[in-house]
């Protein structure tokens, strides 16, 4: 075992981890911050996104080790002071973003990452990033839709499928 | 996945130290390492971390003009930071899997594996790279020995990978939908002294040049130049995307249209 402390949502974190341990089963086995899902466990998904030093990785596929001394975020993170929901989880409240919720913390991860790097993205260029992010309820059109409403697009012409 | 001592040196003595130890393993990003050992077709029994040693960070322009980047650089990084030296480079990196694994995945671990559909390896072998490890400088040419095989010793590190910047090159990627591996991927550049054009996701040698091809460019770098050749299928991989005969033929469809958008 090796004590791993790393910052997590702004607070100081640590713990007793073996080798082997994800971050993903770091935060929801030891931190019990379980809104960062694990869908698919291959690097597929996405379901598992959170921020590692303001970039978007795959939970499942890093150690907790390789996050020593890192700042982490999770969705349980990203809400705002108040406990309200921020531009890009109200957005998908709003626009029908999700149905059975199990991709959603992956996908607001990812999305607000886009937004980060370019805030006022095209549908294809939202389609491109979310590329390593399955929905297998939305057909991904309302997801895509919500972004662009959190991006401050206008989406009253697109259609409500 | 089984068990593993794992250890993250800050510099590369530490890390030549570390893995000197038997059933010791580089880690890199771990895009392609973890999913392996999570499937017990891999199990080292420690993993050296390469990504806390700073040295091995960043993209830079060396005295001579050549585009260095450090082995543990992530592909989003290069993507970013290379742009403008070397577009199609940097093309190609914004494009090996998705945002989430560009973030994790360097370009040392990718050459390290060789993965035979990976998009890197046709980068270095097409701009005549050079690997730059902790003993030596591997020329890409004698770097590539075939699938999962290449020219590094147990325990050696790419600490650095330096790219001659060509006059004009293109990374065509016909993409495998599910993996967003290279089914077939060219890679095409042209330099002062002629062309070179290497082909991944193709070959079950792996990467590949397409020396034909190349003698065709080097005297007339049109797509039009490359009318009536093509790769044979024998040695092609064939797999239920693709057979060999198909992957033999996308290989003349994706260097013409590399040719035609090289810049």
């Amino acid at each position: 075992m090796v004590q791993v402390k790393m910052t997590v949502n702004g607070k100081a974190a640590s713990g007793d981890v073996e080798g082997r341990t994800l971050l993903v089963q770091f935060l929801r086995e030891n931190l019990h911050l379980t809104g960062t899902h694990v869908g698919c466990d291959t690097s597929q998904c996405g379901a598992c996104v959170v921020h590692v030093n303001g970039t978007a990785v795959k939970a499942c596929t890093m150690l907790a080790a390789e996050a020593e001394g890192a700042e982490v975020v999770t969705i349980e993170g990203v809400a705002n002071a108040d406990g309200s929901l921020n531009t890009v989880q109200q957005a998908f409240q709003d626009h029908h973003g999700l149905q059975c919720g199990f991709c959603t913390p992956g996908m607001v991860m990812t999305a607000t990452a886009l937004l980060k790097e370019n805030p006022n993205p095209t549908e294809a260029e939202i389609r491109d990033y979310l590329e390593g992010n399955i929905c297998r309820c939305t057909g991904y059109h309302n997801i895509v839709k919500a972004i662009m409403a959190a991006a401050g697009q206008d989406v009253s012409r697109i259609a409500a499928e | 996945m089984y068990n593993f001592e794992f250890v993250r040196p800050t510099t590369i003595a530490d890390a030549v130290a570390a893995l000197g130890h038997e059933g010791a393993q580089a880690l890199g990003g771990g895009q392609t390492l973890l999913p392996t050992m999570k499937q017990r077709l891999a199990s080292p029994e420690k993993l050296v971390s390469l990504t806390g040693i700073a040295e091995m960070q960043g993209v830079c322009i060396s005295d001579d003009g050549h585009l260095c980047i450090g082995g543990a650089t992530p592909h989003a990084v290069v993507a970013r930071e290379a742009a403008k030296h070397y577009p199609a480079l940097a093309g190609l990196a914004s494009h090996i899997g998705d945002p989430a694994v560009r973030n994790r995945g360097t370009i040392g671990g990718s050459l390290a594996n060789n993965d035979p559909s990976a998009c890197y390896p046709s980068a270095a072998l097409g701009s005549g790279a050079v690997i730059v490890t902790n003993t030596r400088r591997i020329a890409a040419d004698d770097y590539f020995q075939g699938m999962f095989t290449t020219a590094l010793q147990d325990g050696e590190i790419i600490t650095e990978v330096r790219f001659p910047v060509p006059e004009k090159a293109s990374y065509q990627k016909f993409e495998q939908p599910a993996s967003r591996f290279a089914l077939v991927g060219v890679f095409v550049a042209k330099y002062a002294d002629g062309v070179r054009v290497a082909v991944t996701g193709a070959s079950e040698e792996g990467v590949f040049r397409w020396s034909e091809a190349e003698a065709a460019l080097s005297k007339s770098f049109t797509a039009d130049a490359l009318n009536g050749l093509t790769v044979p299928a024998d040695g092609m991989i064939g797999d239920l995307h693709g057979s060999k005969e198909y992957r033999a033929h996308l290989v003349g469809v994706m260097t013409k249209r590399a040719v035609a958008a090289a810049a």
